[in-house]
């Protein structure tokens, strides 16, 4: 299957929306060549601020040139741009509902070689307990772009992840995005699986394997993670055996327990999460590698539907 | 106006504020007098002389900007606001309650207040933000900043500050509020900071000092700060917290004391006084 860079879609995506938008500002702390930012600083060079290796000002500085009329996007490693800037989030962007959009590059485990200090599987977990936040977590490089060009165009505050490594390609550019809808990637009646970011192609490789052994999966691209909206979500599981979640980040706090909590009362479907239990990262040569260290990978998936259906 | 008259014009308005803080804190709540009647000079001579401010043109994209970095001193900002005619006297009395306009800090919610401050260290960075904003723009306009002394601890505003050095941002001047103290203390003893200003000259600012409670000082201040250009300049107040209330100058109680019945009658007769003494 195709595989493409998200982060390069990113900073593709930056330069398209400063050729539409003299609005549009970029700031990044020292990490522009590997979030991709760089693409737009050769572009708008005016209009980017290298804003050094200081986060929290980074995160500040944005809310201001929101609040005097611009549209900035900063980005910088996922952990650094939430956890670092948290308050600065939380005080300067979120509660007067400024228009920052913040990219948290090489998040989850993808940044496997660095280790658990710059890989993140909390920073959506926590960024989105944030009121006015919308975070999202898209599955390709296709997406990247079109959720780039939405975002672009909502007012308020928006977290999107960027994964670090090349990824493979489901969405098409012909098929519509909306922020808060989920979308099937693969089709099946017997349980459904609500998987996002990385976790989708190791759901789909699930499905494909389950299906050889006559089990029907559905696997539901959820790549918004706020608004996480019921409706849809009562829309997959009508008719399914089990419900399975998936996702490359922290139970708690996490897609698997947001669906839950959405849930509970309308269903007595067996429910199974996908998802690191209680740990930080830790290095690795390759990313699979620790995917299937932390029992999240496309196995793990496999013998959470068996488990859910009982087979 | 005469230079005279304007001079008496900023220290009854400065005195005025000083009755809505009053006014605003009531009885038997509490309420940031210290630090807020130790800005009272510095906020009349910021809306009602040097700032392009006016309450009809909130939102026009060439107006100056205050962003009260210590925003615990919303009180003062929010006197001004309500002398300017931003929203009715009536709030006054109605801060901080659940169906009152005016928050415990700064709010976006509040006609005329610019930005989201009470979490110390972070004003001065959006005023960088701003003030790239509107450089972008080429517009003329200023950013203001107003920080406390007992703020210079916190790490983020010095990285605002290189920032704003970095980018040669001369439409922005920072002010510090150098009342000496702190909420449970004298600054020098709770946490001590030798030498702001040749911290803040070291850092690349341009700094100058003034006394906080000479409107003319601060006026002159801010001007000689509008003709320094390349760099942004920083305005070190040299100011007596409680500012005028002989209860609580100097007197780290009333960083957020609460007014008794007994403590407010005072707080009244000392601005009679010096009403009278002017």
């Amino acid at each position: 299957m195709e595989k493409q860079s998200l982060r390069k879609a990113y900073g593709e995506a930056l330069v398209e929306l400063g050729k539409q938008n003299s609005d549009i500002v970029v700031l990044e702390a020292d990490l522009g060549k590997s979030t991709m930012s760089c693409l737009f600083k050769d572009a708008f060079p005016e209009r980017y601020f290298e804003m050094g290796i200081a986060e929290q000002n980074m995160a500040s500085v944005s809310a201001g040139l929101a609040l005097a009329g611009k549209i900035p996007f900063y980005g910088t490693f996922a952990v650094f741009a939430s956890g670092r800037a948290y308050d600065q989030i939380r005080c300067s962007i979120a509660i007067p509902n400024a228009n920052v959009k913040i990219c948290g590059s090489s998040c989850g485990l993808s940044d496997f070689g660095d280790g658990k200090t710059h890989q993140s599987v909390e920073d959506a977990n926590i960024i989105k307990t944030i009121p006015h936040l919308t975070v999202l977590n898209p599955v390709d490089a296709v997406e990247v772009k079109k959720m780039m060009e939405v975002i672009a165009k909502i007012k308020g505050p928006v977290y999107i992840r960027i994964n670090r490594n090349d990824l493979p390609v489901f969405t098409s550019e012909k098929t519509e995005y909306q922020i808060g809808k989920m979308y099937p990637i693969v089709e099946g009646e017997d349980a459904v699986i609500f998987a996002t970011g990385v976790m989708v192609s190791k759901a789909v490789e699930a499905a494909e394997e389950l299906n050889n052994e006559g089990i029907a999966v559905q696997v539901i691209n959820v790549s918004t993670l706020k608004p996480l909206k019921k409706e849809e979500i009562l829309k997959y599981i009508k008719g399914k055996k089990a419900i399975i979640t998936a996702e490359e980040a922290e139970k708690i706090g996490g897609l698997g327990s947001d669906i839950a909590s959405l849930i509970i009362g309308e269903t007595n479907l067996p429910f199974e999460q996908v998802a690191i239990n209680d740990s930080f990262g830790t290095s690795a040569h390759s990313y699979e590698e620790l995917l299937t260290k932390y029992n999240i990978s496309t196995i793990d998936v496999i013998k959470a539907v068996r488990k859910a259906l009982k087979k | 106006m005469s230079a005279d008259e304007k001079t008496k014009k900023l220290n009854e308005i400065a005195l005025q504020l000083r009755y809505d803080i009053v006014e605003m804190i009531g009885v038997g709540n509490a309420g940031h007098l210290g630090g807020s009647s130790s800005l009272a000079e510095t906020i009349a001579v910021l809306y009602f002389d040097k700032m392009n401010f006016n309450k009809d043109k909130l939102k026009d994209p060439n107006r100056d900007r205050l962003v009260l970095s210590k925003g615990h001193a919303a009180l003062i900002q929010y006197a001004a606001l309500c002398e300017a005619g931003c929203f009715p006297r009536e709030e006054l009395k109605k801060v901080k309650t659940l169906n009152g306009l005016l928050q415990g800090h700064p709010d976006l919610s509040i006609p005329g207040i610019e930005a989201v401050t009470g979490s110390l260290g972070q004003g001065l960075s959006i005023s960088v933000g701003m003030a790239l904003a509107l450089r972008l723009d080429k517009s003329s306009a200023r950013v203001y900043t107003i920080m406390g002394d007992g703020e210079q601890s916190e790490g983020q505003l010095w990285e605002a500050a290189m920032a704003a050095v970095n980018f040669k941002i001369d439409n922005l001047t920072a002010f510090i509020d150098f009342n000496k103290l702190q909420a449970t203390g004298p600054t020098k003893d709770i946490f001590y900071i030798p030498d702001l200003d040749k911290k803040w000259d070291s850092f690349g600012w341009n700094v100058i000092k003034a006394d906080g409670h000479n409107v003319d000082k601060i006026a002159n201040a801010i001007e000689e700060a509008k003709y320094i250009k390349g760099k942004p300049s920083v305005i070190i107040l040299d100011t007596v917290k409680g500012k005028y209330f002989s209860f609580a100058e100097a007197n780290a109680a009333y960083h957020n004391g609460i007014l008794t019945e007994e403590t407010k009658n005072i707080a009244l007769k000392d601005l009679d006084a010096v009403k009278a003494g002017a």
